[in-house]
């Protein structure tokens, strides 16, 4: 990875053959560079297929759409796609610029994801750490658990009428019951000898939740992250498209009103790349919180 | 060299029981001499827990133990006896259901602030550094960052963790860890020090290493200490008396006076004919309990005739007990070779 650039010739992170004082030190290089040439290899092939994958599918797509064999008018084609978005870009939409658009369903996505966050965990760690509360509450968390909870996107246009509010308040929800199952089986799950440990050293109750409570359930948490940004953003384009004024999900819900196939298509693609590059960011922030952790000994692997 | 017992149990060719009466008796007196000033005390504690099937578990019955300030005191017992439900007795950490438990004369309420506890697993916090988690004990009493973190500082040391203040835990060895844990606890400079088998986890070399540095950091402050153990060396190594439980539910069965001389090292005590001794002592009143445990485990099977019998007086005849409890103690045999 370091140093794709240098080819097979030398490497830099290896010594030079000629200052080895030690006999295995010329074999060693050896040893690396072959290692490393192969797995350079290796990825490149990667590449090149899943370049290929795309391409044929793309191509496939774009090839029956301009023969015919395609009804484009049922299925777009590509370079629809590819013209949608420029004029969005170029003109602006029905519903004004497009990134007014994008900032609005990123606006309510991100407030929904927050709150959502933030109430989970702090229920799921009260109910947790507290086995009264928990067993007042459990039916009626069960019983809205049980709800599904899109319906409740209708109720919430009827409290909160077109605006963003609505679109927030059906993301807390869908994003609230994924974090908080975690946080609560992560609280459960805390070493009881880390919390005896940090009672005998004096610790408070509330010292014993900050400082070994949450830091050991954040692996519990972060996990649900991955899963609760997608169903923030899915809040949100659900709650447009049940009726707004602006975002994605409308955008969405137009050009299906006006069987426009390559402008589904278009707000499709514009919302998978808001949710990757918030995927980025979510596993940025959880490497830093789990940053104390042993490496995963089989290294970072395919990451799926 | 260590010959002249105090209690009078020295005379190698006593015979064990009545060695052991012997033993018993002088440690009661002195105990009860020493009941007025002690640092620890249960009196005819029981602890029940509830089984998950709604039945009851006796884990202690009436168990009577006295620890006199700035003592060495070790438990061993076999596997399942109530040696760790002792300590949290101490600790405040559990009550006990009937009896009492004192700290210092006063009835334990709760957790003690002049308490100190080392468990079995490795309870460092994984997420904090090395320096935060030294630094954590006098945090969570209320001082200021600063000065947590230079009497950190000032521990790690006196354990010999210099230049380790940033690590995180999982970048230690296990015997690293075990000194961080050593100093988290003894920078709460307590006057009571409870040992969950804390070395257990360690190999026999890193072992004896940690424990010489635990005797020297002890010799420091003097704590009262219960060190609760299966390994009878490391027992009779490191304390100044050795309690013997009975198989569960657990209550004391002996007590023996250890009167080698301070201060020890760890890997060369054991070569005195007197630990040697000691040892055949402790081990005849451990190994009944020992192969009851092991037979309630395996099934009421008669316990294997091998469980070994400590040959009497000579050294080279040091058992090299190998039931269940003991895996880690290969040295014994070596020991007794070169004590000749």
């Amino acid at each position: 990875m370091t140093d794709t650039h240098t080819g097979t010739a030398s490497v830099p992170g290896a010594a030079p053959p000629s200052s080895g004082a030690l006999a295995g030190t010329a074999e060693e290089a050896a040893l690396i560079r072959g290692a490393r040439a192969r797995a350079r290899r290796r990825r490149l092939l990667i590449l090149l297929t899943q370049v290929a994958l795309v391409a044929a599918v793309l191509g496939g797509w774009q090839l029956g759409a301009s023969s015919g064999a395609l009804d484009t008018f049922t299925y777009g084609s590509p370079d629809g796609v590819v013209k949608q978005l420029r004029t969005w870009f170029a003109d602006g939409t029905s519903l004004g610029s497009i990134w007014h658009n994008i900032a609005v369903t990123m606006q309510e996505t991100v407030l929904g994801f927050l709150i959502g966050t933030v109430s989970g965990v702090v229920l799921g760690i009260a109910l947790g750490r507290i086995r009264a509360l928990a067993d007042v509450m459990a039916p009626f968390i069960k019983a809205a658990n049980s709800i599904p909870r899109i319906v409740l996107g209708s109720m919430f246009i009827i409290w909160f009428g077109l605006g963003p509010s609505g679109k927030v308040a059906l993301a807390v929800v869908l994003v609230f019951f994924s974090v908080f199952f975690n946080a609560f089986q992560g609280t459960r799950e805390v070493d009881r000898n880390l919390i005896a440990n940090a009672r005998i050293l004096g610790a408070s109750e509330w010292r014993v939740t900050s400082h070994v409570v949450l830091p050991s359930a954040m692996t519990w948490i972060v996990a649900s992250l991955h899963a609760a940004f997608g169903f923030a953003l899915i809040g949100a384009i659900v709650g447009e498209m049940l009726g707004a004024q602006a975002g994605l999900g409308q955008l969405i819900a137009q050009a299906q009103g006006n069987f426009n196939a390559d402008g589904v298509y278009a707000g499709t693609l514009l919302i998978a790349v808001l949710a990757l590059i918030a995927e980025f960011v979510v596993t940025r922030f959880e490497k830093r919180v789990l940053r104390w952790r042993p490496a995963q000994s089989a290294g970072d692997g395919t990451g799926l | 060299m260590t010959g002249t017992a105090r209690d009078g149990s020295g005379t190698p060719a006593a015979p064990a029981t009545a060695a052991k009466s012997a033993s018993k008796s002088a440690a009661a007196s002195a105990s009860e001499a020493a009941s007025a000033a002690a640092a620890i005390e249960l009196r005819a504690a029981t602890k029940r827990f509830r089984t998950p099937s709604g039945g009851v578990y006796t884990a202690l019955r009436d168990l009577d133990l006295t620890v006199a300030p700035g003592e060495f005191c070790a438990v061993v017992g076999p596997t399942g006896c109530g040696k760790s439900t002792t300590l949290s007795l101490i600790s405040g950490l559990e009550r006990a259901s009937a009896g009492r438990a004192l700290v210092h004369g006063e009835p334990v309420t709760g957790i003690d602030p002049r308490v100190g506890f080392m468990f079995q697993t490795d309870a460092v916090f994984p997420w904090k550094s090395v320096l935060d988690n030294v630094a954590a004990g006098p945090q969570f009493r209320g001082a200021a960052k600063k000065e947590a973190l230079s009497r950190a500082r000032d521990w790690l040391r006196r354990v010999g963790l210099s230049g380790f203040e940033d690590r995180l835990p999982h970048q230690l060895s296990g015997g690293m860890r075990k000194r961080v844990a050593l100093a988290q606890t003894l920078i709460n400079e307590p006057e009571i020090l409870l040992m969950d088998e804390p070395f257990s986890a360690l190999d026999v070399q890193t072992r004896q290493i940690v424990q010489d540095e635990l005797l020297a950091l002890w010799e420091l402050t003097r704590p009262a200490v219960v060190f609760v153990t299966h390994d009878l060396e490391e027992a009779i190594a490191l304390a100044d008396k050795v309690v013997v439980l009975t198989v569960g539910p657990g209550t004391v069965k002996d007590t023996f006076r250890v009167d080698l001389p301070r201060p020890r090292k760890v890997q060369e005590i054991r070569f005195q004919p007197r630990f040697v001794e000691l040892y055949e002592q402790i081990w005849s009143s451990l190994r009944d309990e020992v192969r009851l445990a092991y037979a309630r485990t395996a099934g009421d099977a008669p316990a294997p005739e091998s469980a070994p019998v400590p040959a009497p007086a000579t050294a080279s005849g040091t058992p090299s007990p190998s039931t269940s409890a003991s895996s880690s103690r290969n040295s014994s045999p070596t020991t007794a070779d070169r004590a000749e």
